[in-house]
C-alpha cells in the first residue's frame, strides 16, 4: 500500500480528525536496567516523585490548558510507585480529566482491576523489542528482565477491563522490520482473544540519552514513514499515536498516513509543567508547541483536533 | 407532499438522520445539518465537552435540531445504560441511539446486550433508537422491549459499501410494521440511500459518506435529494422488473384493423 492509499484508509475509518494527549510524568525512580533509557537505576539522575500536592498542581495547570485525555507515567518502579500511589494519582486525575490512561510497569491482573476500577480506561505497555537474545542484553536487572511477564501483560490488561491498549516497541534496539512483524502477530493475538478492547500502535524512535549507547538499529524518516503506512493498511482500524519525541516538521509532515493521536504540550521531566525543572526528561521533546499551537496547525491542515474523545463512567467488572 | 416520518409521536419531514463524526471542522458541520435539512442528528457523548469549552461540539448543532446523544464506545448494557444516564442528567434530553459494540475490529452490534439495554430505558421514558444487526427475532424483541425504531445496519459502519443485508432489510421492512425501520451504517452512496427508501424503509441515517466527502455540505444535499426521491418512489409503487423487453409504446393493433 502506498502512503495515499493508508491516507484514504485513514480518512474514511477516522475522518479528518485527530485525538490530542499530554504525558504526566508523576516519578522517574527506576527498579531496572536497561542500557538505553535515560532514567534506568544505574544512571545518576535527579531522582523525584510527585507528591499528592504536587500531582494536584500539575493536573491544575494541565487542566488549565484545555486537554481532557492525560497519560500518566509512573516510572518502572513496584518499590517507589506501588500500585496504591499509581490508584492515588489517578483519583486526583479524575477530578480533572474525563479520559486517563497510564504508562505503567506489567501489573498482575488484579492490579490491572483495580486500576481499572478507580478510573483507568487505557493502558500503554512497550515490549520495546521481541527479538529475546538482544532483549536480555538491553535488560541487565529488574523485573523488566522477565520479557514474557512483560509480553502477557496486555492479555491482562484486556481480562482487568481496560478499554485502551497500546502497544508499541522502541526502533533502534533491533531489526524493526522482523520487530514490527512480531508487534502485528502480538496484536493479532491481543485482537483475537480480546475483541472488544480498542487497540492502538505507537512507534517511538530510540533517541541518544545514554551516553554508552548508541543505536545500533538507525530507522529513517521513510522507514518510518514505511512502518506507519504498513501498520494502517494491516490494521485498518487500530489507534496510531505519533508522540513529541519526533520533530514538529516530521511530525507535520507524516501524520496525515495514519497517525490518530498526538501528544501535545509535553514535558518529559516529573513535575515539569509546574516547575521549576528538578529532574531530568526521560528523552528530549522535539517538538515543544502547546496545545494551542497544535491545535492551530491541524485546523490549517484541514483536520479536526479532538480534545474530548471519552467520558468516564463508572467501570465495573466485565 | 404530506408524508411525515413519526418516531415516538414526533412527526418529521425528512427522513435524513445525520451522524457528526469524523468531521474535519466544526462549523463545516453545522452549515452540513442546516442543508441536509435533517431533523435529528446523533452525537456520542464521549464527544461532548461537559465543561462547554469553546469548541463543543453541541455549539455547532443548531438549535431546532432534535439531538440524540448516542452511547458510542458501550461494550455491554450496563455501560449504554450508564451512558444513556450521563447524557439524560447533563441535559440532552431522552432521546438515545443505542450503540453497544464489543468488537473492535467489525463494530458489529451486540444484539443481545442491545435489547437488555433498551428494555430498561424504555422503562425509564428515553425514546429508544437501537443500532442493530438485522434480524428478524431481535427486531421483534425490541420492539416488544419499548424501540422507538429499529435501525439496522445496511453493511459495517464506516464501510460505504451499501446494502450488503438487502435480504434481511425485507424481511424487517416485511414484518416489522410496528416501529419505523432506519437504516443506520454502510449506506456510502446518495444511490444507496435511495435504493434504500424504494425498498420501504422509513428513513437512513448517515455519517462517514457525508463526513468524509471532499464537499460534505454539498454531498449532504445530495442524499437529501435521494433519500426524498427513494420515498417518492416507494409511496408511487415501484413498476415490476421483467427479463423480456416491453414497449414503452405498445402497440394496440388499431393499425390493421
Amino acid at each position: 500500500m502506498n502512503k495515499d492509499a493508508a491516507r484514504t484508509l485513514t480518512r474514511q475509518h477516522f475522518g479528518r480528525t485527530i485525538g490530542l494527549y499530554t504525558p504526566l510524568y508523576i516519578s522517574n525512580y527506576c527498579d531496572n536496567h536497561c542500557v538505553y533509557c535515560g532514567f534506568h537505576s544505574q544512571r545518576e539522575i535527579k531522582r523525584k516523585k510527585l507528591s499528592s500536592a504536587e500531582i494536584e498542581k500539575e493536573c491544575q495547570i494541565l487542566h488549565a490548558s484545555g486537554i481532557q485525555n492525560i497519560l500518566i507515567l509512573t516510572g518502572e518502579s513496584r518499590l517507589h510507585s506501588p500500585v496504591s500511589y499509581i490508584k492515588e494519582a489517578v483519583e486526583i486525575a479524575k477530578k480533572y480529566f474525563p479520559n486517563i490512561a497510564l504508562e505503567v510497569y506489567p501489573l498482575e491482573t488484579e492490579e490491572y482491576h483495580e486500576l481499572f476500577l478507580a478510573g483507568v480506561d487505557g493502558i500503554t505497555l512497550y515490549q520495546e523489542t521481541y527479538d529475546q537474545a538482544i532483549y536480555q542484553k538491553l535488560h541487565l536487572a529488574g523485573e523488566k528482565k522477565n520479557f514474557t511477564f512483560r509480553y502477557e501483560a496486555p492479555f491482562r490488561m484486556a481480562q482487568a477491563g481496560i478499554r485502551h491498549i497500546t502497544l508499541g516497541i522502541l526502533l533502534g534496539l533491533a531489526d524493526w522490520e522482523k520487530d514490527i512483524q512480531a508487534l502485528f502477530v502480538h496484536l493479532k493475538k491481543l485482537w483475537k482473544t480480546y475483541p472488544g478492547v480498542e487497540y492502538a500502535l505507537s512507534f517511538p524512535r530510540l533517541q541518544k540519552i545514554e551516553p554508552d549507547h548508541s543505536s545500533s538499529f538507525p530507522v529513517s524518516d521513510a522507514d518510518l514513514l514505511n512502518i506507519i503506512v504498513t501498520a494502517r493498511s494491516l490494521f485498518p482500524r487500530v489507534g496510531i499515536n505519533l508522540s513529541t519525541r519526533e520533530s514538529a516538521a516530521l511530525r507535520d509532515s507524516l501524520f496525515e498516513f495514519g497517525v490518530t493521536r498526538m501528544s501535545a504540550g509535553s514535558s518529559t521531566v516529573v513535575g515539569g509543567y509546574a516547575g521549576p525543572e528538578e529532574a531530568e526528561g526521560q528523552f528530549p521533546v522535539c517538538d515543544r508547541r502547546s496545545l494551542k499551537e497544535i491545535k492551530e496547525m491541524l485546523r490549517q491542515k484541514g483536520y479536526d483536533p479532538v480534545i474530548t474523545d471519552w467520558r468516564r463512567i463508572t467501570n465495573e467488572s466485565i | 407532499m404530506d408524508d411525515p416520518l413519526i418516531i415516538a409521536g414526533k412527526s418529521l419531514k425528512s427522513r435524513f438522520l445525520l451522524g457528526t463524526g469524523k468531521f474535519k471542522n466544526k462549523s463545516e458541520l453545522t452549515e452540513t445539518i442546516l442543508k441536509s435539512g435533517a431533523e435529528i442528528v446523533t452525537v456520542a457523548l464521549r464527544r461532548i465537552d461537559l465543561e462547554r469549552h469553546a469548541d463543543n461540539i453541541l455549539a455547532f448543532i443548531p438549535e431546532n435540531i432534535t439531538l440524540m446523544t448516542n452511547t458510542s464506545g458501550a461494550r455491554n448494557a450496563a455501560e449504554a445504560i450508564r451512558i444513556a444516564q450521563i447524557a439524560r442528567a447533563a441535559g440532552y434530553g431522552n432521546w438515545i441511539k443505542i450503540e453497544v459494540i464489543n468488537d473492535s475490529k467489525y463494530l458489529l452490534p451486540d444484539n443481545a446486550e442491545t435489547i437488555k439495554a433498551v428494555e430498561k430505558l424504555a422503562s425509564d421514558g428515553f425514546i429508544v433508537l437501537p443500532y442493530m444487526n438485522p434480524d428478524l427475532y431481535t427486531a421483534r424483541d425490541l420492539v416488544k422491549a419499548g424501540a422507538a425504531a429499529v435501525m439496522p445496519l445496511g453493511s459495517l459502519i464506516g464501510s460505504n459499501q451499501g446494502l450488503k443485508t438487502k435480504t434481511m432489510l425485507e424481511i424487517l421492512i416485511e414484518e416489522i410494521d410496528e416501529v419505523p425501520i432506519i437504516v443506520d451504517a454502510g449506506i456510502g452512496r446518495p444511490s444507496q440511500a435511495a435504493q434504500a427508501l424504494e425498498m420501504g424503509v422509513a428513513a437512513v441515517l448517515v455519517n462517514t459518506a457525508v463526513a468524509t466527502a471532499d464537499q460534505p455540505v454539498l454531498m449532504a444535499q445530495a442524499f437529501s435529494k435521494s433519500i426524498e426521491a427513494g420515498r417518492m418512489a416507494y409511496l408511487a409503487k415501484l413498476a415490476s422488473a421483467s427479463d423480456l423487453a416491453s414497449a414503452s409504446s405498445p402497440l394496440s393493433g388499431a393499425l390493421f384493423e
